[in-house]
């Protein structure tokens, strides 16, 4: 088990730049998802950390060792692969074996270390299979015995999950919690599902371009995601955005939209008067009650009903907004509720960068 | 919903597959048929008339220490042709399949010795090794070598060895170039990060999965040796000298056409036939099994 450490870590191909310059610090035994759209500079990442990628610029570190110039072999991990990449001509056994016999070790040793893996994934039964005569559930956790019986200080999962059906997905995601919690290794895991990434992770780094928009623990990236990118990528459906001026006014700071209406912003929040985007997420939007004074008019085009809630899709002030209201309330197509929002659940963000704005 | 293409009219199918079965049975099963006929005949000295001797011309041949002399000619001939061709032509491979730059560039050079016609491939190399201006036989002159594989038995089956395999190098390279490129690349970064260096990786990962292109290569490349490097022994050594580059097949051409023993010229055709149909049955059966890991 070690710490994983990445300094100003960049990545080009020739002219292309593909990661602009990545810290992090990443604690033992911690389990780290990055997360983000393809393209992103993701799998590149975890890439240059295995050292199937060379690294441009900065150093990582794997416990005190820089590993820039050490070959993946020599830098005690272990990988799991999209595709899971079993060696189809050797068996279950031979497969989680063969880092262990290449290092020498002792035919009971890796009899007992394959075996307790085994153990752990309900493999057992299929040691003496080829991969090909597997389910795809159970290449996935051969892959991932494959790199438990080397027991490596640091695991990367490559979308380990991405080639399974939805249910089995699921199921997987949450062996590999379990894996973790048994086992404790130092975990990093890409993905470009924001549910695994949530629920899978001690802390979220989401990329985006080549960058490292945030690094924070799933609660903290969606409660206060640093960048307008961070606050439609994480949460469904998306954060809504609408542009407004803040004023300061007599009754403290307000927002106020292109088309005129007001939002009273919270007394407490100090902004400089301008231009910013506000973010208010769907599930922070409920309808008016029968008295209430709503605080924005949503024109309905389309009421997506999902069982227990309602996707309500329209316009406000020319940009489009979604709310999720619960279904009881019995919105549909056309319909033109009053909305209340939780201001104080709300974001802004600088309409030129992006960033998000401390109040 | 019908996805096969239906022929409405029952002659039509018949008419289409008709020049592909005429020329089969004019050069294939003719000739083949005439050659079995033959092997149990034997010619009078003007050809006039043949008599029916059983099979006195087998019996013959295996008597006749030229033709098992032929054979130990055709078995190291082909297995040099086939070790050094393959051996040669996978590590092309494997070097163009690491090769970034100009990669294409490097494949399109590889591919062109296989355009060449066995004759000339022969005359060309002919030239390299004629002794006195040939350029490597003057390097080798220049070395204090006794070079003249027109006189030298061992030097000739050297010289027609190097431009049988220089021929089929082109071929093995394609098969191997492909079989390395279908090889998933994430398996081989699992091995590296499992602990195996390159050249473990190609003996346990590469090699066995490329196991199936191997096979099928060593298969062709005997066949090749056997009966598609008459061009190249013709124009080199015609068989020469006294016989040790006289393969098998050069043997029947020689016999039949040069000897006019068209009796034993034909029984050793059907020996031929006999083998290859072995190798084509060997083929089948072991890809079959061995294709898919």
């Amino acid at each position: 088990m070690a710490k994983v450490t990445l300094k100003g870590v960049k990545k080009s191909y020739g002219q292309v730049k593909a990661i602009h310059g990545v810290d992090m610090e990443i604690q033992d035994g911690e389990f780290i998802v990055i997360v983000g759209p393809s393209g992103c500079g993701k799998s590149t990442l975890l890439r240059m950390i295995a050292g199937l990628e060379a690294i441009t610029e900065g150093t990582i570190s794997i416990g005190d060792r820089v590993v820039n110039d050490i070959e993946p072999r020599d830098r005690d991990i272990a990988m799991v692969f999209q595709n899971y990449a079993l060696y189809p001509h050797m068996s279950v056994y031979e497969n989680m074996s063969y880092g262990l016999r290449i290092r020498g070790m002792s035919k009971s040793d890796i009899e007992k270390r394959v075996q307790r893996a085994a153990e752990i994934l309900q493999l057992q039964p299929y040691l003496q299979r080829k991969p090909r005569e597997l389910s795809g559930g159970q290449r996935q956790r051969v892959a991932m015995g494959r790199a438990i019986v080397r027991e490596p200080s640091v695991f990367l999962f490559d979308e380990p999950l991405s080639n399974l059906d939805a249910k089995l997905r699921v199921q997987m995601r949450l062996e590999i919690k379990r894996l973790h919690q048994q086992l404790g290794v130092t975990s990093i895991y890409v993905t470009h599902d924001q549910v695994e990434a949530m629920t899978l992770a001690d802390r979220l780094v989401v990329m985006n371009l080549g960058r490292a928009d945030q690094i924070g623990a799933p609660h903290e990236v969606y409660a206060r995601p640093a960048t307008t990118y961070v606050g439609g990528f994480i949460g469904s459906p998306a954060m809504n955005f609408l542009s407004c001026r803040v004023e300061n006014g007599s009754g403290g700071p307000r927002a106020v939209l292109s088309d005129g209406t007001a939002l009273a912003l919270p007394t407490a929040w100090s902004v400089p008067p301008g231009e910013y985007t506000l973010g208010i997420r769907p599930e922070h939007l409920r309808t008016a009650r029968p008295g209430e004074t709503p605080h924005l008019m949503l024109e309905v085009d389309v009421a997506e009903e999902l069982g227990a809630d309602t996707l309500l899709h329209g316009k406000i002030a020319g940009e489009e907004l979604v709310a999720r209201v619960p279904s009881y309330a019995g919105y549909h197509d056309h319909s033109k509720p009053g909305l209340i929002t939780d201001i104080t659940l709300a974001h802004l963000f600088d309409k030129e960068s992006g960033l998000r704005i401390a109040v | 919903m019908e996805k096969r293409v239906v022929f409405h009219n029952k002659y039509l199918p018949y008419l289409l597959v008709a020049p592909q079965i005429a020329i089969t049975v004019i050069f294939f099963f003719w000739p083949a048929s005439q050659a079995i006929v033959q092997s149990v005949l034997r010619e009078d000295a003007f050809g006039v008339s043949s008599h029916f001797v059983g099979l006195d011309n087998f019996i013959a041949l295996f008597e006749d220490e030229y033709y098992l002399n032929s054979f130990k000619v055709t078995a190291l001939f082909s297995t040099l042709v086939t070790v050094i061709g393959l051996s040669l032509s996978l590590l092309l491979a494997v070097t163009a399949d690491r090769i970034i730059r100009a990669a294409t560039l490097y494949k399109t050079f590889l591919i062109w010795p296989y355009a060449v016609a066995p004759a000339v491939a022969g005359a060309l190399w002919g030239f390299v090794f004629l002794p006195g201006p040939g350029i490597v036989a003057y390097l080798l002159q220049q070395m204090g070598v006794d070079w003249n594989f027109h006189l030298n038995g061992a030097q000739a089956m050297f010289v027609v060895v190097v431009a049988a395999t220089w021929k089929q190098i082109s071929y093995n390279f394609l098969f191997f170039l492909a079989g390395l490129q279908s090889i998933p690349k994430s398996l081989i970064e699992a091995a590296a990060i499992d602990g195996a260096g390159p050249v473990r990786r190609f003996w346990t990962i590469v090699l066995p999965l490329l196991s199936p292109t191997l096979f099928f290569l060593i298969v062709v490349n005997v066949v090749y040796a056997f009966f598609e490097t008459f061009g190249v022994i013709h124009s080199l050594t015609r068989g020469g000298p006294a016989k040790a580059t006289e393969i098998l097949v050069y043997k029947v051409w020689y016999d039949g056409f040069e000897a006019q023993d068209l009796g034993g010229s034909s029984a050793q055709s059907v020996i031929l036939m006999a083998i290859v149909i072995g190798l084509t049955v060997i083929q089948f059966r072991y890809i079959e099994r061995k294709v898919h890991y």
